[in-house]
């Protein structure tokens, strides 16, 4: 068995307005050092084998269902 | 003239939109999200609501339902579909219509009655209306915000196909001030604000939302 991760965050010209609430609660906690916050999402996938066919798959599957192109990015790994 | 009205698991608004199909003197036909079927209706409703529960992204599972697959075929052919609130989110995630409704601006949830211009008479959801007309009818989202890069935002202004702008308020921080837009062809219309709780001077703001439903069934009594 493999785990893919697949990272979905907003674009950067897109607005995200769930990291700008995270980074406006920071200074509450008293950290000030932070200039800025995006959210994005992470999906594991397991898998019977990360081989090449899977992959191709998984990059399929990070298109059409778990990102939506026009407003956000998405990238594939094998988790280690 | 047969108008469906399909319910998602979510769907909040399905019976008000039957009810509006109804009284514009429509026939109302219940669709189901699991049927491969559109039971012979003339034009679709996606209604409002928070289908699937909004999981992963508002629409972004409704689209892959069965019932998609023949809405989408239909779509392709011509049928007219509107898209209300969550329905016209499903419409961009089906890319039946260009864009994407992010998270409102200012982060929290909005319901007002919103006044609207119709910036396009000719579509089959709005040839009731006078071009230029103010309408208001009820806006209640909290994920509604028009986003498109600016090729297309562009476009969609050039070839005529915004359909309603709001009005004084930009209440989710629409680009463009974008509330409803159309595909090329006019016949699926997508936009954030509910018609179909503008239909009975009872209830909500007066009857503005009625020449939607009233545009459809002219425009397909037209075809018979």
């Amino acid at each position: 068995m493999a785990r893919v991760i697949v990272d979905v965050m907003p674009k950067q010209e897109i607005l995200d307005p769930q990291g700008k609430a995270v980074h406006g609660a920071l200074p509450r906690l008293g950290f000030e050092g932070i200039v800025d916050v995006r959210q994005g999402k992470r999906f594991e996938l397991e898998v019977e084998a990360a081989d090449e066919t899977t992959l191709a798959e998984v990059h399929q599957i990070a298109e059409t269902l778990l990102s939506n192109p026009v407003i956000e990015d998405y990238t594939v790994r094998v988790a280690e | 003239m047969k108008i469906g009205v399909v319910t998602f698991p979510g769907s909040l608004d399905d019976t008000d939109a039957q009810r509006a199909v109804r009284l514009a003197g429509g026939e109302a036909v219940a669709l189901w999200h699991g049927d491969h079927d559109l039971k012979g209706v003339d034009a679709v409703i996606l209604p409002g609501g928070f289908s699937y529960g909004d999981y992963l992204r508002c629409g972004a599972i409704a689209r892959f339902a069965p019932v998609m697959t023949e809405v989408i075929a239909a779509a392709n052919g011509g049928m007219p579909v509107l898209g209300i609130c969550n329905g016209f989110q499903i419409l961009c995630e089906s890319h039946l219509l260009p864009g994407a409704l992010i998270r409102n601006d200012h982060r929290t949830f909005v319901c007002r009655d919103q006044e609207l211009t119709v910036e396009n008479t000719s579509t089959a959801w709005t040839s009731a209306f006078e071009l230029d007309q103010q309408i208001t009818i009820p806006l209640k989202n909290g994920e509604g915000g028009f986003v498109a890069d600016e090729a297309t935002l562009d476009r969609l202004e050039g070839e005529g196909n915004v359909v309603f702008r709001y009005v004084d308020v930009n209440p989710n921080g629409s680009m463009r001030d974008i509330a409803g837009i159309t595909n090329e062809r006019g016949n699926v219309v997508g936009l954030m604000p509910h018609p179909e709780h503008a239909v009975e001077d009872l209830c909500g703001p007066g009857t503005d939302g009625l020449g939607f439903f009233t545009s459809a069934v002219q425009s397909l009594v037209g075809q018979a």
